[in-house]
């Protein structure tokens, strides 16, 4: 046994696996942030009065949210990066990098779209009619009226799309940033088969460790935030 | 209440149901791997290596493919008793612990640290790490040559790094889920050159789509012996060794070979091929 936790902590010596949460982490903070941008610009106009918008964010929704993450992630290696030979940085590494976070953006900004969109639903039709009567346009009622009611009302489903995104941030593995998670599990395991078990237990653990919070921190701000009615 | 009842049955029919279905599977991998003869033998391979292992519709083909057919002849199993069975780097010793299969051509490196959870026959392969260019490419001779130049490996495999740590520190290290995705970032002229054992490179630049495009430098910087994966106690490695020198010996080993890597100019490295085997543990 002793012997099992030796080699299990040289594990750690030989690869950087807090290195590799870390990646995730930055991968999912900056996807989450333009993921949440696109997703609000996506519900704007899925609400707004102007047909051809809805179309438009209706039609993203429904392509991103039933296109696989990593036929996207492929798309923007083999597809955007290698055929196109488009570059979102000098730098080789953190050109893949920003790559894989415009990929998870992107797909996560439909469901951050439909979450906001169920947002709206919670506030009455009241409020928006109350809006208009006092001469507020379209966006400015969105944007003082709707807007700040339908995020309190939608804490907990961003949080769901969060705590996915969090997960999906593996699939980045597939857009060639080699040092996330999943590439770093995958290695340990093949060139150390005996601790298989250890390994795959650490990851799953780094990753309850991770959400757990989210979930938490989600649920409580829904619950404080909501719009008591 | 009646409806929960119902559901109650529904979910014990649905439980029953998967049950058997796992103890089927079990019985069927038992059966191949304790009997010889009229039952049939469940062989680990690559699906996605061109060349060496690779499922082509519901054919397979490749050097693995022909070297474990061969193999299982001579254990007493025909071509149509093999059961082809994915292995995937890094699940290739969960299969063999847990039976799943019973003897793994894979691409499969001998190591010491893998042999603390499986034992291996042979080698039937010795390879050699190298790289991949574009056809007219000819600055590229060696790992030596490619500091900041773009090179594309699969994650999961150390040959990238070790080039970067030991030859060229200056080097763009790209990993890509599958070689396929390497070929096509190369073909595209978007990385220079990508490195693995050279026979895969070999079986990837004999395919038709990449005919003409690429080629193996040719100048093999390590040595990766490819042994047959066979579960810990198993008693099979004596026999398989056996039928390896056999193989090694009338000649259906060269022209699995020459037949897998045609168009291509391969040779393996001839100093250490045909290989000798290592005796059993």
């Amino acid at each position: 046994m002793g012997d099992f936790f030796s080699q299990f902590a040289t594990l750690f010596e030989n690869y950087d696996v807090l290195g590799a949460f870390w990646v995730n982490i930055q991968l999912t903070f900056w996807a989450a942030l333009l993921a949440l941008v696109i997703g609000t610009v996506l519900a704007l106009m899925r609400i707004s009065p102007i047909p051809s918008l809805a179309w438009v964010g209706t039609a993203y929704v429904t392509i991103f949210r039933n296109t696989p993450l990593t036929i996207i992630m492929v798309f923007m290696t083999l597809g955007v990066w290698g055929q196109l030979k488009f570059e979102l940085s000098q730098d080789f590494a953190s050109n893949f990098f920003r790559l894989a976070v415009v990929a998870l953006a992107v797909y996560h900004a439909a469901f951050v779209c439909e979450a906001i969109r169920s947002g709206v639903n919670t506030v009455p039709l009241g409020q928006a009619e109350a809006a208009r009567a006092i001469g507020l346009s379209f966006l400015p009622a969105a944007r003082i009226v709707i807007l700040p009611q339908a995020f309190r009302g939608a804490v907990a489903p961003l949080g769901n799309t969060l705590i996915a995104l969090i997960k999906n941030s593996t699939v980045a593995a597939a857009a060639g940033v080699a040092t996330e998670t999943s590439t770093l599990m995958k290695n340990m395991i093949e060139f150390n088969s005996s601790l298989i078990y250890a390994i795959f237990l650490t990851f799953a653990i780094g990753y309850v460790i991770l959400v757990i919070p989210v979930g938490v921190a989600t649920t409580a701000l829904s619950r404080r935030l909501a719009v008591r009615r | 209440m009646r409806t929960r009842s119902t559901a109650l049955l529904a979910g014990a029919a649905v439980l029953a149901l998967s049950l058997t279905a796992c103890s089927d599977d079990s019985d069927g991998g038992d059966g191949g791997s304790t009997d010889g003869g009229g039952d049939t033998i469940t062989i680990g391979i690559k699906f996605d290596q061109p060349g060496l292992g690779f499922k082509d519709g519901d054919t397979y083909t490749g050097f693995d493919v022909d070297v474990a057919t061969y193999v299982a002849e001579k254990l007493g199993y025909s071509a149509d008793q093999i059961e082809w069975k994915e292995a995937p780097s890094a699940q290739r010793e969960t299969l063999l612990s847990s039976n799943q299969v019973d003897m793994i051509f894979a691409t499969y490196s001998i190591t010491d640290e893998r042999k603390e959870t499986v034992s291996f026959a042979g080698p039937y392969f010795v390879a050699g790490q190298d790289l991949l260019v574009a056809e007219d490419n000819s600055d590229i001779t060696g790992p030596d040559s490619l500091n900041g130049k773009n090179l594309c490996s699969v994650s999961g495999s150390t040959s990238a790094q070790r080039i970067k740590d030991e030859q060229a520190a200056d080097v763009n290290l790209l990993e890509q889920p599958g070689y396929a995705e390497c070929v096509t970032t190369l073909v595209a002229g978007q990385v220079d050159a990508v490195t693995t054992d050279d026979i895969i490179l070999a079986g990837l630049a004999a395919q038709p789509a990449n005919q003409g495009k690429v080629k193996v430098v040719g100048n093999p910087f390590s040595t990766e012996r490819y042994g047959v994966g066979i579960p810990k106690d198993s008693d099979k490695c004596e026999d398989i060794n056996t039928a390896l020198q056999e193989m090694f010996d009338d000649g259906s080993w060269d022209a699995a070979i020459k037949a897998n890597t045609e168009g291509t100019g391969y040779t393996p490295n001839g100093d250490e091929n045909p290989p000798k085997l290592d005796a059993c543990a």
